[in-house]
């Protein structure tokens, strides 16, 4: 079969410029990051000099050692908890009332779904306002002013700027959370909407003439044959969180204290507004670490699905 | 399904869409009012008077960088979604030695965080002189959008039978007729979805934006925003009318083809 084997001889060099292209652009790339996050490229003029002083894991020791860092990785555990939680639950639930078919559900279903189109700073500035608190309790503002009208003053709340914690977990982060899960669930509701579709009505009829009731499908027959989408929704979800930037950039920056710092955010102020770029780096390194452990083994795991189908 | 629970269903649905029509409802009523009903006591309010103030404002400050918005959107949109149609032509068709491990190195690319490679980007185009340019730009979401294109279209070009090609093979044509005469009649829906797909990520895209392009006659849309609303002005109808005129072609993008966003949307989260 020779004319097979031209074929792919062209396909390789089909995708040679690509694969060149995604070498150097993010596998060299990467490499040149992780080779500044081990040297003492820390200012300008150090950088400037150019030359190349390799001092090890120090950058990894100070960042890890750094308050500020390690209130991001807290910052990052409870985002990405309370965010995957609230977001599969709220695009689960509605998934199903979608799925019911009433009237009108095409609307509510595009309606859910709009956030997505739209950029995370926009939303971020937008929310930034609503939840912006304003001098409570005398002159409120946004959410705080609409709890004043309904007579909800107690429930007044200083927000993204409030210092409070419960342990580890900084309060301030709840609306940015919510925000975050208010642009997400619309995807993860579509995604389990074309897992639902893809259950055979068999299966779900058989259920009901066996005399389960709704719960016991949804919980013993539905949500056993979603579990695929369950795990792609987390790996989605849990990549958009580990790197979150644009939102909480738009959204409250830092805030006081770091309360709703993550490592994106204070990589970009030391590579980009302090010049520590090795400091910087590691941090870069360590958010590629994080996503990767989660990424790889699910490419890994999809791609050898696909070369069995 | 019973009366009752029809009616608890649209109850559910309802209140779950003033969560989700809040923002806009904020962001379309504040736009609307002159300067001076601007009071944060009344910032839930319907405006008493509709004026375009906040608009023509908006409009004046962020017209050159939606400009720059578009000079960069559309033209790595086109490229990336050729580069992505070419690539699934040959990951699905020209199946060759290693193609699977290659496809994965190259699908690898989509889920890194950017600041990885941040760094050395932008020292890349300072050394070639590009930095701070649109041009920049695009050629950062021709290349970044690499992963995503590729798998939109091998997912896509998978599902035409390869009987077809074969068929084709038969009668004489090459591989460049196969792809030309074959293929490409039958993508245009496949190049919808990739096309509505780029173009709403980078015209939303921020962390490159707001890092490669420092002159501000030179920034995207989104850090122009960002820019606009971190400046401290009390005049929230510009803010507000901002925000809905950056998000506005991406919204129009979505209503018109909200079909094709979804299926978008479905294929980027890597086949299952």
């Amino acid at each position: 079969m020779s004319i097979q084997k031209r074929k792919s001889k062209i396909g390789f060099y089909i995708i040679l410029p690509s694969l060149i292209l995604i070498g150097i652009f993010v596998y060299y790339f990467i490499f040149w990051t992780v080779r500044t996050s081990f040297s003492d490229w820390n200012s300008f003029s150090k950088l400037l000099r150019g030359v190349y002083n390799f001092v090890g894991f120090r950058n990894y020791q100070r960042i890890f050692m750094d308050q500020r860092f390690q209130t991001d990785l807290w910052n990052t555990l409870f985002f990405t908890i309370f965010f995957i939680l609230g977001s599969i639950g709220l695009g689960l639930f509605l998934a199903n009332i979608i799925d019911k078919g009433l009237k009108g559900s095409r609307f509510f279903q595009s309606l859910f779904l709009f956030p997505m189109a739209i950029a995370f700073v926009v939303t971020g500035t937008v929310w930034s306002w609503i939840f912006a608190p304003g001098n409570i309790p005398k002159d409120p503002q946004g959410i705080n002013l609409l709890l004043k009208n309904l007579g909800l003053e107690k429930l007044q709340w200083l927000w993204y700027t409030s210092s409070e914690s419960i342990g580890h977990f900084n309060l301030a982060l709840i609306p940015v959370i919510i925000a975050a899960i208010w642009q997400m669930s619309g995807y993860i509701m579509a995604m389990y909407l074309a897992g639902l579709k893809a259950i055979p009505t068999e299966i779900l009829e058989a259920a009901k003439v066996d005399g389960a009731n709704e719960r016991y499908i949804f919980w013993k027959i539905k949500m056993p044959l979603l579990k695929p989408i369950t795990l792609s929704t987390m790996i989605v979800l849990g990549h958009v969180s580990l790197k979150i930037f644009d939102l909480i950039y738009a959204m409250t920056g830092s805030g006081p204290n770091n309360v709703t710092d993550v490592p994106a955010i204070y990589m970009f102020e030391l590579t980009f507004r302090s010049n520590r770029y090795a400091l910087g780096s590691s941090i870069s390194v360590i958010m590629l670490l994080m996503v990767a452990v989660i990424i790889i083994p699910y490419l890994y795991s999809s791609l050898r699905k696909g070369v069995s189908t | 399904m019973t009366k009752t629970k029809i009616i608890t269903s649209y109850i559910i649905l309802i209140i779950i869409s003033l969560f989700f029509i809040t923002p806009f409802y904020v962001t379309l009523v504040t736009s609307f009012k002159p300067l001076n009903e601007i009071s944060i006591a009344t910032m839930w309010n319907f405006p008493k008077h509709f004026s375009l103030e906040g608009f023509i404002g908006a409009f004046k400050k962020l017209a050159p960088n939606m400009k720059n918005s578009f000079y960069l959107t559309i033209p790595a949109t086109i490229i990336s979604a050729i580069l992505g149609s070419i690539n699934g032509f040959a990951l699905s068709k020209l199946k060759f030695k290693f193609s699977n491990l290659i496809f994965a190195l190259i699908l690898f690319g989509m889920f890194i965080p950017y600041q990885s490679v941040l760094f050395p980007l932008i020292q890349f185009f300072q050394k070639i002189g590009l930095y701070g340019t649109i041009p920049a730009l695009i050629i950062i979401h021709v290349i970044y959008g690499i992963p995503i294109t590729t798998l939109m279209f091998k997912n896509y070009y998978e599902e035409v039978p390869d009987e077809l090609i074969e068929a084709a093979s038969m009668d004489g044509a090459n591989l460049y007729d196969i792809y030309t005469k074959v293929l490409l009649p039958i993508s245009i829906p496949g190049f919808v979805v990739v096309a509505i797909w780029q173009f709403t990520n980078i015209w939303n895209e921020f962390l490159f934006a707001v890092t490669v392009t420092n002159n501000p006659a030179k920034q995207p849309i989104t850090v122009a925003l960002v820019n606009l609303a971190g400046s401290q002005v009390v005049e929230w109808n510009i803010q507000m009318a901002g925000a809905l005129i950056a998000a506005l072609p991406t919204l129009i993008v979505y209503i018109v083809l909200g079909k094709y966003f979804i299926r978008g949307l479905l294929a980027g989260s890597v086949k299952g």
